[in-house]
């Protein structure tokens, strides 16, 4: 009895590696394209933050705090990057930022065109949601094995193992948004005789746009946590440290880097969330 | 003689299953009850044939679920129709392709809807400019035409708010400005004030006379409320499931109800109010020609009649434009008029 259960009477992992195989034995070039592109991106966005003088960095985030949410929110800024700073991991936080934010601008590239399509299409919307709730709900390391098997250790992989993990809020909020926009304003939009893209232009992802911001916050939120795994495969940046100190065993180091990434979670929140609540759009919120 | 703007003729709308079949069953006489039993496909307009003449305002009634705004859906088209003819200006427009349709109306029709439907993320003068800025009209353009719409209806000082800021009645204003703007001969109203408190209502009632007063546009409007359709209508046209149970002049609808249907729209609506003149003639004395004294024209209205009327001792004349003598009112013919109208409608409840 036992022993049928664990025999591979199905053997869907074998079929997972056949094709795996296969993708790379035929498409070599298109990986290392897309590889190379993408690790020209992150090194760009990684080499302009690291450009920044730490003291620089930390007024400009003070800054778009302050504008965004007020002189309170502004001096948490300066307190958690100066901790951060002063705990010395100042270097490793820009670089989790340079691959957090690489990682969402390629998410959402893919995730909002995919979302307006879901949106218009009921079809396409049908046969992309079980991909995103497979895509969300599969234990985010399982993405590093074949990332590593297609581009090697690095960045790379763990830029793209990450977009996996971050794309479906992207999609499924951009989608949600375009599809709550009332009909009546859609119909005005008809009926003044927008064609098919000036009715997504000017009516529907404008009205969607709070929607859609909750999905980059979501978007961003969901990279930060995928980047430090991803330092598995050698994406680098806090999660070398988070890593280092479960092999060491080291409390002490895993909780400084670790409220690096809390500090560095909060301020991107407080700030990508608060885009999401300008004054035009709360009308929307309310159903004016 | 006026000219016809839109000619309907024998339009259908079917909705979900196999049009043609539905389509087969309907012209060989079968109720849409039956073919919702057998088929399942509902029908929101039965072979509905009327027309709006230039310059009219062309109020639909009828109750929620009668079609009505599918009706006047299919007239721009923001619905295909199953079947029939919409011709406007001549031209068959249910035969229009996607690029004509987009021409047809960004040119020639706009619309106001229900729940005004502005655009939440556009200032006011945005918003008003819409209809301009999709057909392509440059900004300085634009904005121009729109400052000049919303002074006629009093927002001009709003113009760089946005419609949150703004009251519903307002908010409606806004909507019509937009309508407005692109200088239409056809304006859509989908229950354009029904979502708007009574006073609120009948201001917006007045601000649409007026306009249309100053400059004559054929509007084709969509109400529920059978005292906004006698004040503003033209004509009133009265739909129940799908079909048009009666077209007439207020007065005409007032006078000659087809059916229970329509009756039962005057049951809480006091129609003396809406008598005029013409109503108002004693039957039993013939017209005098040529003599002296005060007369109305036959589209004057009860009060003003009463007014008139007050304090003489000579018989009210009734008088068309050409100065021709139709009749006399005298306060007994004034009463027996006004007291069998209210004797109906107490009657009815």
């Amino acid at each position: 009895m036992a022993d049928i259960s664990t025999q591979d009477m199905l053997p869907i992992g074998d079929w997972v590696n056949k094709i795996i195989h296969f993708m790379l034995d035929h498409n070599a070039g298109a990986f290392d394209a897309i590889g190379n592109t993408i690790d020209w991106f992150a090194t760009m966005v990684e080499f302009l933050l690291l450009g920044i003088p730490p003291l620089v960095m930390g007024a400009i985030f003070a800054c778009v705090g302050f504008w965004r949410l007020g002189w309170k929110f502004a001096l948490f800024v300066c307190a958690a990057l100066g901790l951060i700073w002063a705990t010395g991991f100042w270097g490793q936080t820009i670089a989790t930022l340079a691959l957090t934010l690489s990682a969402t601008c390629v998410s959402l590239l893919l995730g909002v065109p995919v979302g307006i399509w879901c949106a218009r299409n009921k079809l396409v919307g049908m046969l992309v949601r079980p991909v995103l709730d497979f895509m969300q709900t599969m234990p985010a390391f399982v993405y590093l094995i074949p990332a590593a098997m297609f581009f090697g250790l690095g960045r790379v992989p763990g830029i793209l193992a990450t977009v996996v993990f971050a794309v479906p809020p992207a999609v499924r909020l951009t989608s949600l948004g375009i599809r709550m926009v009332n009909k009546e304003q859609v119909e005005a939009g008809h009926a003044f005789g927008c064609t098919s893209w000036q009715l997504l232009f000017k009516v529907q992802l404008p009205i969607a746009l709070p929607s859609i911001m909750a999905g980059v916050n979501q978007t961003i939120m969901m990279a930060l946590s995928m980047v430090i795994i991803a330092s598995m495969v050698g994406a680098g940046g806090l999660g070398n440290d988070v890593l280092a100190s479960i092999q060491r065993l080291d409390v002490g180091l895993g909780f400084e880097s670790g409220l690096a990434v809390v500090l560095l979670a909060i301020i991107l929140d407080r700030i990508t969330e608060s885009f999401g609540h300008t004054p035009t759009t709360r009308a929307a919120e309310q159903g004016s | 003689m006026q000219s016809a703007k839109i000619v309907v003729k024998n339009l259908y709308k079917v909705f979900g299953g196999k049009s043609s079949d539905v389509m087969r069953m309907l012209k060989s006489g079968a109720h849409k009850d039956e073919i919702f039993k057998q088929t399942g496909s509902v029908v929101g307009v039965n072979d509905v044939s009327f027309s709006v003449q230039e310059g009219e305002i062309f109020v639909l009634m009828g109750l929620s679920g009668s079609g009505k705004s599918t009706l006047i859906r299919l007239i721009n088209r923001l619905m295909d129709p199953t079947d029939g003819q919409i011709i406007l200006d001549g031209q068959d427009i249910t035969k229009f392709n996607y690029k004509q349709l987009v021409e047809l109306r960004r040119r020639d029709m706009s619309m106001v809807f229900q729940s005004f439907a502005l655009m939440p993320h556009r200032s006011v003068l945005d918003n008003a400019a819409f209809g301009l800025e999709i057909a392509g009209v440059d900004r300085k353009t634009r904005e121009a035409r729109g400052m000049e719409v919303l002074e006629q209806v009093g927002l001009a000082p709003f113009a760089h708010k946005y419609p949150h800021e703004l009251s519903g009645g307002m908010q409606q204003r806004v909507g019509l400005v937009r309508a407005l703007a692109v200088n239409p001969s056809l304006m859509l109203m989908d229950e354009a004030f029904s979502a708007l408190d009574p006073l609120k209502r009948s201001e917006m009632q007045d601000i649409l006379l007026k306009l249309q007063r100053e400059q004559r546009r054929t509007i084709f409007f969509v109400s529920h409320d059978l005292e906004e359709a006698l004040r503003i209508g033209t004509r009133i046209a009265i739909m129940e499931g799908g079909r048009l149970v009666q077209v007439g002049t207020p007065q005409e609808i007032i006078e000659n109800p087809a059916d229970d249907y329509v009756r039962n729209f005057f049951k809480s609506v006091d129609t003396s109010r809406y008598l005029q003149a013409k109503d108002l003639i004693e039957v039993n004395h013939a017209p005098h020609a040529g003599r002296p004294g005060l007369h109305v024209p036959p589209s004057c209205s009860l009060p003003d009649v009463l007014q008139q009327l007050l304090g003489q001792t000579e018989p009210l004349q009734v008088r068309d434009d050409q100065g021709q003598c139709l009749g006399l009112i005298t306060p007994s013919s004034v009463l027996s008029k006004i007291s069998q109208h209210r004797l109906q409608s107490t009657a009815t409840h």
